[in-house]
């Protein structure tokens, strides 16, 4: 059994590690945070120049032609850092969608220059408050001329273009839509993390060109969220190891009442717990890469494991770390924020919690009833 | 990656899985009154074959096997409900300690044995002041003439009443610091002086037992490791307690989604709740974690390396959540959930008795604190606790009750 990633893929995880740690320190993400670029135009360029935009793409394409497994690596670096960048809107949402449902004709227009960072891609699936369900599309579109808002689009205020959930002739679809044309309206919304930019968009007859099968959006989106799960869980996995460590450092660094804090057992159990929370994910995370990459059957249950289990690691990670480190992890100044901030943006982006444990026990259901 | 097994892995688990096929099933009708006989009788088949204890040299009854073998066959065997339990302790905690300490002699006369099933040993540790603190325990062992002399109490000691041997520490100095007056010894449970009382558990069962010596003699020649090296010699037995005990078994997902499905809530399925879903979907998540974190550990066991105490994971979180789930089931049955009559109860009365177990599962081999602690100190290298009894000698550090 060889249950990890290869030595390869440790190799580009080593080259990641010491790229992002020159280029990437978490004062990129709060420079972000606290100012008004949308993301980091410079250090963009860099990861497309590195070529991990294309990871996925067929070499056919001008990709790479890697696996999923590499960009898992990379998701997990990613998240590690929390780089101010549009990747996984570009990638897991936009390239993923195109990549598995997109005619020969779209990946050709597409995949090329998504794999060279030439564009930006996302997804538009919210339209308002509650649990995102197809019954509740308002979006529409007839005659190839979309209609309608979504909001809370990553990255909508930058990307090029979008996959939108709108209503078709033969029922909910999915279709890609150039967001650089008239019928586009972006808003920029303030959020809980500004390190990533979201934008709500209105869309007034905007042309939009059907992806995938018509009247199977449901499906479709569900496809794709489920491939998305595991690589933002790595992203997930990455940031709660980071936040954990943080917590770490500053509880052997901290003294109280004459001794390390990290002496304490309420101290040491709270890591401890946390570090538990991640093994679990992590090695759900690997279980939802080994699906992905293989095209395995088990990948809605393995996708809404890893997304389960690396939210709950998170969530955890993000905020014992600040309460380790009391009144200072309480201060603008500590970076401790920024992870609790990420560590709620990453819960809620695809669905939350209760959403994605629903979805395990729907699959579960169907693969038992079967 | 994968899950597939290398060639010569592959080769292992086809002939595991040919003879368990051919000669396992047979084993797996028992009764409780009889489980021994049928532990004994399953663990000679596996060793007439070849496949007992198979990381063992094979002069002392095992296979030679890498430990990537072993964990093959131990995957395939707990396929079937086969009764293994009354030689963990004695395979996988007292043959480490004697492979590590004993005289060739004494592997030769003892471990096949072990192997074979003919003799069980039992682990004479836990006191009633030494338990999460061990080195804190108090039997005495005094020397006299070529033998020592044993007083004091043993507790927890499960398998104690139909043991034949145990491994036994004591302490042989007061006057020195606690961890510097161990010697460890092991003996027969046949010698005179030693007497076992059986402990009623609140799941009524009687598991493990209190063990008593008055003037029990052990030959030096018994002795593990030098005088007052006690404390080491333990460590390794104590390494191996946790990988002995693992994580795995106890009620799982499955009988909760099982009852899910079954019983109704506000008059529709109760797997229809979304409170229910929610629940399910935690324990399915922590079991799939753990299936994959030992998927993990196999792979480092495949390339030659030594898994490390992240493992303590398995125990910690697979206990809690048997208890979690016994809880939970039993509720959701209702008014009849506390029903443990046999005929009557759903399960034949597993949840309520899983339940009463449970809180054990948190306890032995290390609780839930312990785990944590060793989590925090031996992977994330946190600082050890302050010690109050450091460096003073045994007999003057403070007790309680």
């Amino acid at each position: 059994m060889n249950f990890e990633f290869s030595e390869e893929q440790n190799m580009l995880r080593d080259q990641a590690v010491s790229f992002l740690k020159d280029k990437s320190p978490l004062s990129v993400a709060r420079k972000i945070l606290e100012g008004n670029e949308p993301y980091d135009k410079a250090l963009w360029k860099d990861i497309t120049d590195l070529g991990w935009t294309a990871t996925t793409i067929p070499e056919k394409y001008n990709g790479l032609g890697l696996s999923h497994l590499e960009l898992c690596v990379l998701a997990e670096e990613l998240g590690r850092a929390l780089t101010p960048v549009p990747f996984s809107s570009s990638l897991y949402l936009a390239t993923e969608a195109i990549l598995a449902f997109g005619t020969d004709a779209q990946k050709e227009a597409w995949l090329g220059k998504l794999a060279q960072g030439q564009v930006i891609g996302t997804a538009a699936v919210a339209e308002g408050p509650g649990e995102f369900s197809p019954t509740k599309v308002g979006a529409s579109v007839k005659a190839n001329r979309l209609s309608g808002t979504k909001i809370m689009v990553p990255d909508g205020d930058i990307a090029d273009f979008a996959v939108v959930v709108a209503g078709g002739d033969a029922g909910l679809s999915l279709f890609l839509v150039d967001l650089n044309q008239p019928g586009v309206t972006r808003t920029s919304v303030a959020t809980i993390d500004p390190s990533r930019s979201h934008a709500n968009l209105a869309f007034k007859d905007a042309e939009a060109e059907p992806l995938g099968k018509a009247g199977e959006g449901a499906s479709l989106l569900s496809q794709l969220f489920d491939r998305a799960a595991v690589l933002f869980a790595f992203e997930q996995v990455g940031g709660a190891e980071a936040a954990m460590n943080q917590a770490r450092e500053y509880a052997l660094g901290r003294y109280a009442f004459g001794r390390p804090i990290a002496g304490f057992q309420a101290i040491k159990h709270k890591l401890a717990r946390m570090y538990v929370a991640i093994q679990l994910a992590r090695s759900n995370c690997y279980y939802g890469a080994w699906a992905l990459s293989s095209g395995a059957p088990e990948l809605p249950v393995a996708a809404a494991t890893a997304r389960v289990s690396a939210s709950q690691a998170y969530r955890e990670c993000a905020e014992e770390n600040i309460q380790v480190h009391g009144g200072m992890g309480f201060t603008w100044e500590f970076d401790c924020h920024l992870f609790y901030r990420r560590a709620k943006l990453l819960a809620v982006n695809l669905g939350g919690e209760s959403t994605w444990k629903n979805r395990l026990i729907s699959s579960i259901e169907s693969d038992r009833a079967a | 990656m994968d899950f597939n097994d290398t060639p010569e892995e592959a080769k292992f688990r086809e002939a595991a899985r040919a003879w368990l096929a051919a000669n396992a099933p047979k084993h797996e009708a028992y009764s409780q009154e009889d489980f021994l006989k049928a532990a004994k009788a399953w663990q000679l088949e596996k060793y007439n074959a070849g496949w007992a204890c198979l990381r063992w040299p094979v002069e002392y009854g095992g296979r030679g096997a890498s430990a990537a073998e072993a964990a093959i066959f131990a995957e395939e065997e707990a396929k079937y409900s086969l009764p293994t339990g009354p030689f963990t302790i004695g395979q996988g905690m007292a043959a480490p300690t004697l492979m590590a300490y004993a005289t060739d002699e004494q592997k030769k006369r003892y471990l096949p044995k072990l192997a074979s099933g003919e003799e069980i040993w039992c682990q004479l540790f836990s006191e009633p002041a030494g338990g999460s603190d061990l080195a804190a325990l108090r039997t005495r062992s005094v020397r006299d003439g070529d033998d020592w002399v044993i007083n004091g109490q043993k507790i927890w000691t499960s398998g104690a009443h139909y043991s034949d041997f145990g491994i036994l520490v004591t302490r042989s100095d007061p006057n020195v610091p606690k961890h510097k007056g161990l010697t460890y010894f092991f003996l027969s449970m046949k010698s005179p002086g030693v007497d076992v009382k059986p402990i009623k558990q609140i799941s009524g069962q009687s598991g493990f037992n209190e063990v008593y010596f008055t003037d029990v003699r052990i030959p030096d020649a018994q002795r593990l490791g030098e005088v007052g090296q006690g404390w080491t010699v333990s460590l390794t037995t104590l390494m191996n307690e946790r990988a002995a005990i693992g994580g795995g078994g106890g009620l799982g997902f499955d009988t909760a989604y099982a009852l899910a499905k079954e019983l109704e809530i506000d008059g529709k399925p109760a797997i229809a709740d979304r409170a229910v879903r929610e629940q399910l979907a935690d324990w399915y998540c922590k079991e799939s974690g753990l299936q994959f974190t030992r998927a993990r550990t196999q792979s480092a066991l495949s390339r030659g390396e030594t898994p490390g105490p992240e493992n303590s994971i398995g125990k910690y979180v697979g206990a809690k959540k048997t208890q979690d789930i016994a809880s939970f089931c039993m509720e959701l049955i209702g008014m009849a959930g506390v029903c443990m009559d046999k005929d009557l109860a759903a399960l034949g009365g597993l949840l309520p008795q899983s339940y009463l177990g449970a809180p054990g599962g948190r306890i032995a081999g290390g609780t839930d604190e312990i785990m944590l602690n060793i989590i925090a100190e031996r992977v994330l290298g946190l600082p050890q606790d302050i010690r109050v009894d450091k460096g003073i000698p045994f007999n003057e550090v403070p007790t309680g009750n």
